[in-house]
């Protein structure tokens, strides 16, 4: 019995270590006041500030933009990459597949300065270019590791299967092998945009000059701190954090469901 | 069904190689396939069998050769554009495809030449798909061949092994292909439903009349199935014929040894119709020239036991295997052994007699290119083989081992072994045998009994009086028929390898 309520403490104080920072954070967007700590009446003024603010709807606009466009790029890409990496011979596909993979350890703000040297170079520095180029160095690698084990799963024979009985390459590509891959696919695209969403380093090495995400924006104002706009910023990010958990309840009940609908057979 | 006409090649291999890298697939393979006909391709894994059929399917394209399809050349033709089918040996399902889509899915894509008639009165031709009731009625009729009615709405995963491969069957004939490939079909399934999908491939053949390749590397598969055998080893064609031609008239030991069960021995022709094998001579009804070394199969089932005194050769029972229809029995015949099939039991430890017809003795030419013999090491560390005793290098039997001062051999590991009496098989080049006047010189003695001039040196047989063993050299210099030489053979010439259960045990 002893055992038993320690064990759920544990749990318990674990969850409350992970998620007090954000609970509290949510609390305190409800209520009117400059600072977190002071509790001024519950309210949804934050929220109605957030919303007529037309700098943090236009940032918001950006990033979510951001992420869609690199997101998609990046899935594209990775996708190609991943069924290039699957039909190659082992010995060039070993090495392919760790080659991809080395953004995915590399420190981020390596790949950032790495990035900024090279679009100056070639005087795209501070571009939207380098921008969305940047956020897909920083995608593209797990949608390739997203898709490569639905790949590694799939029977190999049946894109022979689907030639063999009349489809051009193209055709038994889209009809067979992307249906079979379609849940690493998304689940890369999801990464993508999360990862993108939430980027700070590349973004801050990579945008152009006057361009904003929520990441860059936050960090300046939090830094000068006399931005009048902080308090709002409490709504903001409670909103990105509900809708997250949204998004992640979606996708995981999606991929039950197909699970449910065979065993009821 | 139109009338099969059996000359009609349908396809055709010329000269086809295919290299993947270094290593060789398919090495130089011609034949062809007549239509209609149920040809199957037989062999050991990595033979090369199905790379052939990846091949004819478009899935691989020969590094050099040709393939005529109807004898037009289809050699770089895409998979998507060839009138054949494939079974695939996984089934290859579209696991995101309920049974129907799946049977259909070369339907959807296929289109097929449509006349109409325009205002003017004129004909034209479009390129039109199948209609959804087309279709229909196609999936059906192909569901209905595979015994699989009212599957339509199923999910792949739904079905058994058996199930699959049966859908698996219908997507690829629903096309009406000229040609149905099959790559070890039943491979995955269980003895029993092996059994049942054999007749009903062998059926589905007979119904539809078109032309069925297939892979397998079971002999019993392909002896029941096929009306044409291609036997492959190491990307080469063995041997093509009927089932009985195959078994009954191997071409070599190879293929004697992978279709049923064999006895092979070493023989060597030595008269008119007279085969030796065994230490003893058989009359056989193939005619070969004297002197050539041939390789003498003898099936299981035709060694017909009887008492040790009329008995053609005499062996000491080893093991016996009772099999359901007969019993296996082993006899070791002086130091080769010889399997029996017989509905009659034996003990072990009895000595039988044993009774070879003519008939029985099948020879092959064997293409002689080393010398070999089953020898035994001695106490002195020699290697006695072929009625002499030679010097030899024992620690060649064991990588990394030396020889103590005492004569014991000393491995790798630090193991201390006595080799005296190790059953050893010995090899030796045609080259690395040298011949001398002084009998003592070399370390067996024998007779000169075949010279043959090869261009530019000469090829020797020299037998010994005691077991009649020969010794098969090129040498360049000339010596006489009946000349009495002794045979020298260095140490390091002498190759060693142990016997299998010495290895074991």
């Amino acid at each position: 019995m002893v055992k038993k309520i320690l064990s759920v403490a544990l749990c318990a104080a674990v969850l409350v270590f992970i998620y007090a920072p954000i609970l509290l954070l949510v609390v305190y967007s409800f209520t009117d006041s400059n600072v977190i700590g002071r509790w001024e009446g519950f309210s949804f003024a934050l929220y109605g500030q957030l919303f007529r603010n037309a700098e943090i709807m236009q940032i918001l606009f950006n990033t979510v933009w951001l992420a869609l466009a690199a997101a998609a790029l990046s899935t594209v890409l990775g996708t190609a990459g991943a069924i290039g990496i699957f039909y190659s011979r082992r010995r060039v596909a070993k090495p392919l597949q760790a080659a991809s993979q080395i953004p995915v350890i590399n420190a981020e703000i390596v790949t950032a300065i790495s990035l900024a040297l090279l679009f100056s170079m070639i005087a795209l520095y501070r571009t939207y270019f380098s921008l969305i180029v940047g956020h897909m160095v920083l995608c593209t690698p797990f949608v390739v590791l997203s898709v490569l084990p639905k790949l590694k799963q799939m029977d190999s024979n049946t894109y022979e299967a689907a030639l063999d009985l009349g489809a051009t390459p193209a055709q038994a590509l889209f009809k067979v092998v992307v249906p079979q891959i379609f849940s690493g696919i998304l689940s890369g695209f999801m990464l993508s945009i999360t990862l993108s969403l939430d980027d700070y380093i590349v973004t801050a090495f990579t945008k152009p000059p006057m361009f904003d995400t929520i990441s860059t924006y936050v960090y300046n104002a939090v830094r000068n701190g006399t931005n009048s706009s902080t308090p709002a910023l409490r709504a903001l990010s409670a909103l990105i954090f509900v809708v997250m958990i949204v998004i992640l309840l979606a996708v995981n009940l999606r991929a039950r469901k197909p699970a449910a609908k065979e065993r009821a057979k | 069904m139109a009338e099969l006409r059996k000359d009609e090649k349908i396809i055709q291999l010329v000269n086809v190689t295919k290299a993947f890298d270094e290593t060789v697939a398919v090495e130089n393979v011609s034949f062809y396939v007549r239509k209609g006909e149920f040809i199957t391709f037989l062999g050991p894994s990595g033979c090369g069998k199905t790379t052939t059929l990846r091949m004819i399917a478009g899935f691989d394209i020969p590094t050099s050769g040709k393939i005529l399809l109807n004898g037009q050349d289809i050699t770089n033709l895409p998979p998507n554009k060839r009138p054949v089918n494939t079974v695939f040996q996984r089934y290859a399902l579209f696991p995101h495809l309920n049974i129907y889509d799946n049977i259909a899915f070369g339907l959807k894509l296929k289109k097929v030449p449509v006349t109409y008639m325009n205002d003017k009165g004129e004909k034209y031709v479009k390129m039109q798909k199948l209609t959804r009731r087309e279709i229909d009625e196609k999936v059906k009729n192909a569901l209905a061949v595979v015994d699989l009615e009212g599957f339509e709405k199923r999910a792949v995963s739904t079905l058994s092994g058996g199930q699959q491969q049966r859908v698996a069957i219908a997507r690829a004939i629903v096309n009406e292909p000229e040609i149905l490939l099959l790559d070890e079909p039943l491979g995955a399934l269980d003895l029993k439903m092996r059994k049942e999908m054999q007749i009903e491939l062998k059926e589905m053949h007979r119904k539809l009349g078109i032309t069925f390749i297939y892979v397998t590397h079971d002999q019993e598969e392909a002896l029941t199935m096929s009306d044409t055998i291609v036997v492959m080893k190491d990307g080469c064609i063995q041997q093509i014929g009927t089932p009985t031609a195959i078994y009954n008239e191997p071409a070599n030991a190879f293929v004697a040894d992978f279709i049923g069960d064999s006895n092979i021995f070493n023989g060597t022709i030595v008269g008119k119709l007279t085969v030796r094998f065994c230490n003893r001579n058989f009359k056989c009804v193939d005619d070969f020239e004297k002197n050539e070394k041939v390789d003498v199969v003898v099936r299981p089932e035709d060694i017909k036991m009887t008492d040790e005194d009329s008995g053609m050769l005499v062996g000491r029972v080893t093991s016996v295997v009772f099999k359901g229809v007969h019993y296996e029995i082993t006899a070791m015949v002086g130091r080769s052994e010889v399997v029996i099939q017989s509905t009659q039991s034996r003990n072990v430890g009895d000595v039988i007699g044993l009774v070879i017809e003519p008939d029985d003795i099948h020879i092959m030419k064997k293409e002689l290119t080393v010398n070999k013999y089953d020898g035994y090491i001695t106490k002195k560390n020699t290697v006695v083989f072929g009625d002499g005793e030679f010097e030899c290098d024992v620690t060649k039997l064991y990588p990394g081992s030396h020889l103590d001062e005492e004569g014991y051999l000393v491995t790798a590991d630090g193991e201390k072994l006595d080799l005296t009496d190790m059953d050893v098989s010995v090899e030796v080049g045609l080259q690395d045998i040298e011949l001398s006047d002084n009998a003592d010189e070399g370390g067996a003695r024998g007779h000169i009994v075949q010279l043959i001039y090869k261009g530019d040196h000469y090829q020797y047989i020299v037998r010994t009086e005691e077991n009649e063993e020969d010794y098969v050299l090129d040498s360049p210099d000339l010596w006489n028929e009946n000349d009495y030489v002794s045979v020298k053979i260095r140490p390091e010439n002498i190759r060693l390898a142990l016997k299998q259960e010495k290895q074991n045990g």
